[in-house]
């Protein structure tokens, strides 16, 4: 019938506006939860190593995370892959945080070790994790290596070397 | 337009144009309660109440609190607590009515499971009891992370954290959710939006659609016992009180459960004047210090049983890492409840201790959900961690069994 067919052009069209519209709308509700422009570029911290001391951690801040630099001492080997040669001396450098639910442990100097309070997950001085929930190593921030100077938040060869041979 | 004369009360005059008296009769006076009950029914209307003290409260506490995290911590602990007139009443009413209303809610869902109140039609009823249960703990969440404090944050933290589980997509996830690379302004503000406007709207809606859901299959009673309640309502208006097995909502059913109101409002006051600090957790009137995680983090206690199930996994098992396993037990222990109904394939609907079997497994369970309430709070480290495992282990292993028990059980009870 006339009527019929009408009203079911009438339904489909309706359909389409709808289906157009819902899709546009949960895009911009999807965007609108998105991270701003100021945070995402706000994204590179350096650090002058050259003064730190060995076996005292020192924690900067990128991108609102703490990021641990650990000068080794003499006695202290480097691991292939997870420490940075920076001038005559071996560091890590790893973002401080948790790897099973992201709390910031602490180093025990004494032990040469960092350990989690939060469920107890421990992690050797090279960041591989040596105890509890953990499942994988402390994360290496990008990195570039400028002198003395580590630039986080850039890439430069040594990391990419590093995450090669990971 | 409908014929209107001139009313001669004003109740005609409201009815003429809203059709009171009819409203008033199938929500109220002729809305049918089984009559064999005991205190335990009166919990949703004590949680009915609760909310409307959280929304009031809340409404006051929302005039002087800051959605901004360099002001927020302060707007809660110096203006609202110390400057405001009552400010402080109403913050311990918030926090202390956030604390207990999950109290009730465990009450009211182990009474329903405790009765069998979730199957042979009343599916619907448990399922949006659950959706409840789910926009309470979110509701609980967000509004734990507005004062701003070391454990809104680091609660907060852990919490997104472990979307960052979900594959794929999940490091993109948090990211997202949070706003920015950790836990910020940009995550305060979104979840502020949730916890007073979005989040409640939602329970408002799921209040009334749980109300619906029990006007068809009707509320459950102390036997579990089936009975025409046409019937029973047609005895009690014709005069058959003593006889009928029912009772109007309103006034017989609310007369008692507002005398159960009267009690617990004097437990509730008692603990927002006198004790209150075990709402309010002494670490979080420190401000949140994104740098400096606290010694031990746990939530509140009515998500320890569910914490500890994550925290339970801490050693690898065939390949599969500690955290991801405790991820997976998690997912599970959050959506299983809602599968009850499903799981419990006997047809009885009856109290739990007469039945042969489920009575051994609720009693496991209650017992199990303590221990892990207990242990979700303590240092994981030592024999806490194993008591942690085996307790989530014995989680998992009830509800994979109780499709089995329930099935035996049917069986035996056919066969007697
Ligand atoms: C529309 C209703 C609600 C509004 C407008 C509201 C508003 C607020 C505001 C402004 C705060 C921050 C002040 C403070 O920390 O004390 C807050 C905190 C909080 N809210 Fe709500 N709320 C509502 C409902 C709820 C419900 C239903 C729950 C429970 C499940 C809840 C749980 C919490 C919790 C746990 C806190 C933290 C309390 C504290 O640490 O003192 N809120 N709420
Ligand atoms: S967050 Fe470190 S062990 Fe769980």
């Amino acid at each position: 019938m006339m009527d019929e067919s009408r009203r079911g052009f009438i339904g489909k069209a309706f359909g389409a506006v709808a289906a157009v519209g819902g899709i546009a709308s949960l895009i911009a509700m999807k965007k609108t939860w998105d991270p701003l422009p100021s945070v995402m570029s706000a994204g590179f911290t350096t650090v002058d190593v050259s003064g730190l001391e060995a076996n005292k951690l020192e924690v900067v801040v990128w991108r609102g995370k703490p990021v641990f630099i650990l000068k080794y001492t003499a006695d202290m080997k480097p691991t292939d892959g997870r420490s940075v040669k920076i001038g005559e001396n071996y560091f890590s450098v790893m973002i401080g945080l948790c790897t099973h639910l992201g709390c910031i442990p602490g180093y025990e100097g004494d032990k040469k070790l960092f350990k989690c309070a939060c469920h107890g997950g421990e992690y050797s001085a090279d960041g591989k994790q040596t105890f509890g929930p953990p499942p994988r190593p402390l994360d290496i921030p990008p990195f570039k290596l400028d002198g003395v100077t580590l630039v986080l938040g850039e890439e430069g060869p040594e990391y990419k070397k590093m995450t090669a041979k990971a | 337009m409908a014929e209107f004369k001139k009313a001669d009360s004003m109740l005609e005059w409201f009815d003429q144009r809203l059709g009171v008296v009819n409203f008033a009769k199938v929500m109220m006076t002729e809305y049918w309660i089984p009559k064999n009950i005991n205190f335990l029914w009166a919990m949703g209307v004590l949680l009915t109440v609760l909310f409307t003290f959280l929304l009031v409260s809340g409404i006051f506490l929302l005039m002087y609190y800051k959605p901004d995290a360099a002001m927020a911590f302060d707007s809660v602990n110096y203006t609202i607590m110390q400057e405001v007139a009552y400010g402080w009443l109403f913050r311990h009413i918030h926090a202390v009515g956030a604390s207990v209303v999950f109290l009730v809610i465990y009450i009211h869902m182990f009474t329903g499971i405790y009765y069998g109140s979730y199957k042979k039609g009343r599916e619907m009823i448990w399922i949006s009891g659950m959706l409840l249960f789910v926009l309470f703990s979110a509701e609980g969440f967000s509004g734990y992370m507005l004062p701003w404090g070391q454990m809104s944050y680091w609660a907060a933290y852990v919490i997104t954290e472990i979307f960052g589980g979900i594959p794929v997509i999940g490091d993109e996830l948090v990211v997202w959710i949070r706003g920015n690379f950790y836990v910020a302004d940009s995550t305060l503000t979104r979840f502020f939006m949730l916890h007073v406007l979005l989040i409640p709207l939602a329970i408002l809606g799921a209040i009334v659609f749980h109300f619906y859901s029990l006007r068809f299959p009707h509320v459950n009673n102390e036997d579990g016992e089936f009975f025409d309640f046409d019937e029973e309502a047609e005895k009690y208006l014709a005069g058959n009180k003593k006889e009928s097995k029912v009772v109007p909502f309103w006034p017989v059913f609310l007369s008692k459960d507002f005398f159960v109101l009267g009690f617990f409002m004097l437990f509730f006051f008692y603990l927002v004047f006198f004790h209150y600090s075990f709402a309010m957790d002494p670490i979080n009137f420190d401000k949140a210090d994104g740098l400096k995680t606290p010694a031990h983090i746990y939530p509140e206690w009515y998500f320890l049983w569910s914490y500890e199930v994550l925290r339970g996994w801490f050693f690898e098992i065939a390949g599969i890492s500690g955290k991801d396993l405790g991820l997976m037990a998690f997912g599970f222990a959050n959506i299983i409840f809602v599968l009850l109904p499903w799981l419990d394939r006997s047809p009885m609907v009856k109290p739990a201790n007469q039945r042969p079997y489920f009575k051994y497994w609720f009693w496991l369970m209650m017992a199990d959900l303590m221990v892990l309430t207990e242990f979700g709070k303590l240092p994981p480290t030592g024999p806490n961690a194993w008591v942690g495992f085996w307790a989530s282990l014995v989680f998992l292993v009830l509800f994979i069994a109780l499709p089995f028990i329930t099935k035996a059980e049917a069986k035996k009870v056919e066969g007697k």
